[in-house]
């Protein structure tokens, strides 16, 4: 008779030989490729979850491109998605999971800035290469730590300092500002009403909302009479019903002229009944919704790629529409890495400070497959990526293209150098 | 935009918020009233009561206000059903005790909470109103479907009032309120009446929730802010009064929306904690309520 506390030889035996083989196992495969994990930070639910949607399905396309063509120096990628609720602390719990207990080399994603606030700490604590998709002017500032980059999008800062010149000289010169009440929010303040001075304009009110605010209208009769325009980023599950509350609000009346981010519409259609005020209001946009006529080459590819159709919408559910004005740079971020860790001849978690360094010699990225929404330029000392902007003008229901800035629109002094920092 | 307008609009919004508050909060001052039940998991009814309106109107052909008619009815009798389960399962086997309640409504509120991200997912969704009119003044526009849902809260708390003062089972229901073991003693089926009323506590919580997702959206977080509402407003009005809650739900709306307008948002919130802070200090029964007995 045998059981587990009295084993008989034989048993102990086969045991041990079984041990032995699932011991050598791993050492076999792993000296052929073991993969590359990728760890992302996902906003899979809470106040992101539309973004986070979007960036799990572009960032599994660009997986799939990468690993069907040789994975990173030949060996296979794979992406752990955690969510973290779009939440601070839960997203400093996730990178530590990601790091800690998965063995990710290397942890990606974030969007949404007070989650990235959040993390960043926690990813130079434990020295993890962290590439943030956020657009918050956090990593260029030099709030964060030599850990933390954004290579495959621009930041507020930027984005701003190249529409203010067309908003002063298209729209008007006394702003009133819509914006959320967090660190996002705090970019478009502080460097809007500095472009808009700079541009002999002014700021007429600066209206904060908070993120979780699911009623608008009060905030409306804040507006100053004399605002010329009306500028709105917005962010979260309300923004459909913060655009709708503004048409009521100002129904068939005069109005301002309205200029939004795009933020303020992402996952919305443009054509949804309520929104019919927006007729002819403009938009900023870094990847045209509503593609071009004048779209790239590698515009097509890309949507296929992720499944969105020309009007911007799922391929599958033309309900679904895409916060395409951001998913891409978990598609640019992901090629981003590629290149650094080639460039780095990246092997494992010691190679990390390495691989930093090879990200911060990356200058050119020129637009290719790798980077449909345009040509790019990274800054290794602030740790930030620079690209062309675009503007849209709703005609007719859909967002159409007017406007494209040059590179330079969007450049601005370092205010940091990660590179003189210690790792 | 000058003095007056700016008023009319802070007190239309703020009758918004009333009437929606209104609503709620008499759900859960019902259920507290009769079954002394501090009913935590109520913003998760309302957060339903929501969800369902949108899966209504999703399935129902025809035109908006058919599809919300529609909800208006299907949305408070599944919620309703729902609540008189879990009275069933799991309120009546605590045997109604009030700290074991409290962690059981909470049980409850993470359970319904996460069974909605799982079956609709973290969108927010929106529904539409039943009717597209715009009433438009000369210094703003304002949604004439609001000017409705004040409308109807207000028909809908006569009828509960009306069900409550002038018909047999709200005699029942007032009984039970007052002594339980003696209405019991009257061959009350008192265990029916409490079942009863957890199920119209919560289907109060999803009218107001189908009357409000026209102008929100639905989403799985949303029961958070009503429910937080709702238990400041009880406290104020004096758990278990139905005049006390329409009365507090008023003074809440109407100087949220004023404060909100006229200084901010967070500023409203903070006085209506203090408020609570000290109604409980000085008149901890609440403005309208009645000292145990």
């Amino acid at each position: 008779m045998t059981n587990l506390l009295m084993p008989s030889r034989r048993a102990l035996l086969k045991g041990a030989g079984a041990g032995v083989l699932a011991g050598m196992l791993p050492a076999t495969v792993g000296a052929q490729a073991a993969p590359i994990k990728v760890g992302f930070q996902l906003h899979r639910t809470g106040i992101g979850a539309s973004y986070g949607r979007w960036y799990e399905r572009t960032v599994t396309a660009a997986l799939k491109k990468i690993n069907a063509e040789g994975g990173i120096a030949g060996r296979p990628v794979e992406i752990l998605f955690e969510d973290d609720a779009t939440d601070p602390k839960r997203g400093a719990e996730v990178v530590d999971k990601l790091t800690q207990s998965d063995g990710c080399d290397v942890v990606m994603g974030t969007l949404f800035s007070h989650v990235v606030m959040g993390s960043a700490p926690r990813a130079g604590e434990l020295k993890v290469p962290y590439l943030v998709c956020s657009e918050g002017y956090h990593v260029a500032s030099g709030a964060l730590n030599r850990w933390t980059l954004q290579p495959g999008i621009t930041d507020v800062r930027s984005q701003i300092s190249s529409m203010a010149p067309w908003v002063a000289a298209n729209l008007g010169k006394k702003v009133t500002m819509f914006y959320p009440d967090y660190a996002f929010g705090y970019d478009h303040r502080d460097h809007f009403s500095k472009a808009i001075a700079a541009q002999g304009g002014e700021m007429v009110a600066m209206i904060a909302i908070p993120p979780t605010e699911t009623s608008f209208t009060r905030y409306f009769a804040q507006i100053p009479a004399d605002t010329e325009v009306l500028y709105h980023v917005m962010v979260g599950p309300a923004v459909l019903t913060f655009v709708k509350e503004l048409g009521e609000f100002y129904g068939t009346g005069p109005k301002p002229q309205l200029f939004g981010f795009v933020d303020s519409l992402e996952a919305v259609d443009t054509a949804t009944p309520g929104l019919e005020f927006l007729e002819g209001s403009h938009f900023w946009e870094a990847h045209p919704r509503v593609k071009p006529a004048d779209a790239g080459e590698f515009e097509a590819g890309y949507r296929e790629a992720v499944g969105v159709d020309d009007n911007g919408t799922s391929v599958s559910d033309a309900k679904d529409v895409a916060t395409y004005s951001h998913m891409f740079s978990t598609w640019e971020t992901l090629h981003f890495l590629k290149q650094a860790m080639e460039a780095a001849g990246y092997t494992g978690p010691a190679d990390r400070q390495k691989l930093v360094e090879a990200m911060e010699a990356i200058t050119d990225l020129p637009y290719g497959p790798e980077r449909p929404q345009g040509a790019k330029v990274f800054n290794g000392k602030t740790h930030q990526v620079f690209g062309v902007q675009h503007i849209s003008q709703i005609q007719s229901g859909k967002l159409v293209q007017v406007h494209t800035t040059s590179m330079e629109d969007g450049m601005y002094e370092d205010a940091v150098d990660y590179t003189t920092m210690a790792f | 935009m000058s003095f007056g307008p700016f008023l009319l609009l802070a007190l239309m919004e703020g009758l918004v918020t009333a009437a929606v508050l209104a609503l709620a909060a008499s759900g859960l001052s019902l259920v507290f009233g009769v079954m002394r039940v501090v009913n935590v998991a109520h913003g998760e009814f309302y957060m339903l009561g929501a969800v369902i309106a949108w899966f209504v109107t999703t399935l129902v052909p025809g035109p908006a206000w058919a599809g919300f008619l529609v909800a208006l009815a299907v949305a408070p009798v599944a919620v309703g059903a729902l609540a008189a389960a879990a009275d069933r399962l799991v309120l009546r086997r605590l045997d109604y005790d009030p700290e074991a309640t409290i962690v059981a409504t909470i049980g409850l509120l993470y359970m319904i909470q996460q069974a909605a991200l799982s079956f609709y997912g973290p969108d927010a969704r929106p529904v539409a109103a039943p009717f597209d009119w715009r009433l438009q003044l000369p210094w703003f526009g304002y949604s004439g479907y609001k000017l409705f849902v004040v409308l109807a809260a207000a028909v809908v708390l006569l009828a509960l009032w009306l069900f409550m003062t002038r018909s047999k089972v709200g005699l029942v229901m007032r009984a039970t309120q007052v002594d339980r073991d003696v209405a019991q003693a009257f061959g009350i089926d008192v265990d029916l009446v409490y079942m009863a009323v957890f199920g119209i506590g919560a289907a109060l919580a999803a009218v107001a929730a189908v009357l409000i997702v026209p102008i929100q959206q639905a989403h799985y977080l949303m029961g958070h802010d009503p429910l937080l509402l709702s238990f400041i407003v009880v406290i104020i009005g004096g758990l278990g009064s139905l005049r006390g809650t329409v009365v507090a739900a008023l003074v809440i709306g109407l100087s949220d929306g004023v404060i909100s307008m006229f200084f901010s948002p967070t500023l409203a919130k903070i006085l209506a904690t203090l408020l609570v802070a000290l109604v409980l200090v000085f008149r901890p029964q609440g403005l309208f309520g009645v000292r145990d007995r």
